[in-house]
């Protein structure tokens, strides 16, 4: 037998990983993460830089892509304004499930300190959110453990979305 | 040093409780006989009504009638060398004198002189457009329309410019609510989903340091604990937080012991 060659029935150890369907979906969708660029506000600024080399965010699968039709994740950074709640809601439609949501900031989770009439008080009043990232801005790093959060949960999650329960408006 | 003033309640009282308490004004000065500012305004007198002219913080200030704003900016560009409008919009006196103050701020480039343009017009009157003599003011009246709701005869495309197009109410008038009328509380979920829906998402929640403790589904209970999402009446007395003994612990006279292990 050449040297090359692997004797699967005699190493002891057949080269089979046994896993289910869940698990294996999970794995897949987990750590190639694309979120949208798609930046609102200052917190835009730490996405990028998040995104950029020093930070490194590709080492995770975290690809920005420049269509929705290509993102599964949507990084909502920043203040949204109510005139602009509208378009954002419609890149979230336009994005092919599954997808997820990271609310990044105090403006997005809440409105933050825009207590007025043109700001969307909590971006969870017209998307379904699913990690809350605190901060004003966050960190990179703080936006990089809310992708291995969102990680976590996706493998929680069962490999079929429609299980999944999620707040669904419409 | 500043005088000092009591900090407490400061959030509940009203800012200002002296009622003589007059607002400094800028003191207002007359120009020199042969100065830039004394042609410009005997170049203007000789063109409009100038109902005041005087002088503050080194700006000439001239008050004129609302239907002469053309003809006093024609006199202050074509014969006073006002190159340019730095800026252009309205002030709310609306619930004071029933009017609005338009004013229209103009730079001399050549002479570094800056000369502003006042008059006052009525909460229903129009007021002409200056986009034939500045362009800048394509915007900026745009921006008055949508903040003020004062109507700019002859603009081309007189359109809200910040606001979207189906907002209700003029958000820069006194009148108007900081945290936005009916209308502009429900205006995402209006426009993305429809009025239908006010009910599944709820109203604004504007105080987001607010904890809610009947609310066990994002909130939980201090002291005794309720399954996740459990129902709990509002009418139930308040009950009083009990700490078990696991956690308050006396180190210096309890003879408890801490681990178990020893």
């Amino acid at each position: 037998m050449a040297q090359h060659e692997v004797n699967y029935a005699s190493t002891g150890g057949l080269p089979v990983a046994l896993t289910t369907v869940d698990k294996l979906l999970n794995w897949g969708r987990a750590n190639s993460l694309w979120p949208m660029t798609y930046g609102l506000a200052c917190c835009a600024i730490e996405m990028m830089a998040t995104g950029a080399s020093r930070f490194d965010f590709d080492r995770m699968g975290v690809i920005f892509r420049a269509s929705p039709r290509q993102s599964d994740v949507l990084i909502l950074a920043g203040t949204l304004s109510k005139k602009h709640s509208e378009f954002a809601r419609r890149l979230y439609d336009q994005m092919p499930d599954p997808k997820w949501v990271i609310s990044m900031g105090s403006c997005a989770n809440t409105g933050g300190m825009f207590n007025t009439y043109a700001t969307v008080q909590g971006v969870d009043r017209i998307v379904p959110v699913d990690i809350y990232l605190p901060g004003c801005a966050p960190r990179p790093e703080t936006l990089q453990y809310a992708v291995m959060m969102l990680q976590k949960k996706i493998n929680r999650q069962s490999g079929n979305m429609n299980k999944n329960t999620k707040q669904r408006f419409v | 040093m500043r005088k000092y003033t009591p900090k407490d309640n400061v959030q509940g009282k009203a800012k200002y409780t002296d009622r003589f308490w007059v607002a400094p004004r800028v003191p207002r000065e007359s120009f020199d006989e042969d100065s830039h500012f004394a042609a410009v305004h005997k170049a203007m007198n000789e063109a409009v009504d100038v109902l005041d002219a005087y002088v503050e913080l080194d700006q000439l200030v001239i008050h004129i009638r609302p239907e002469d704003n053309i003809a006093a900016l024609k006199v202050l560009k074509n014969r006073c060398d006002y190159a340019m409008c730095s800026e252009l919009s309205a002030i709310d006196y609306l619930a004071q004198d029933g009017e609005f103050e338009i004013f229209y701020q103009m730079l001399n480039l050549k002479k570094a002189k800056r000369t502003r343009i006042l008059t006052r017009i009525k909460e229903n009157q129009a007021i002409e457009s200056i986009v034939p003599l500045y362009a800048m003011a394509n915007f900026a009246e745009r921006e008055m329309y949508d903040m003020f709701g004062i109507y700019v005869n002859n603009h081309s495309y007189l359109k809200r410019i910040i606001m979207p197009d189906d907002w209700v109410g003029h958000p820069l008038r006194k009148t108007y609510p900081l945290q936005g009328d009916e209308h502009a509380a429900w205006y995402e979920v209006d426009k993305i989903f429809g009025k239908e829906h006010r009910d599944v998402i709820g109203p604004e929640n504007r105080d987001p340091g607010r904890i809610d403790r009947y609310d066990s589904q994002r909130f939980s209970r201090v002291g005794y604990e309720v399954p996740f999402g459990a129902q709990e009446a509002e009418s139930e007395t308040e009950q009083p937080i009990e700490y078990s003994k696991q956690i308050l612990v006396d180190y210096t006279t309890g003879s408890e012991v801490l681990d178990t292990r020893k």
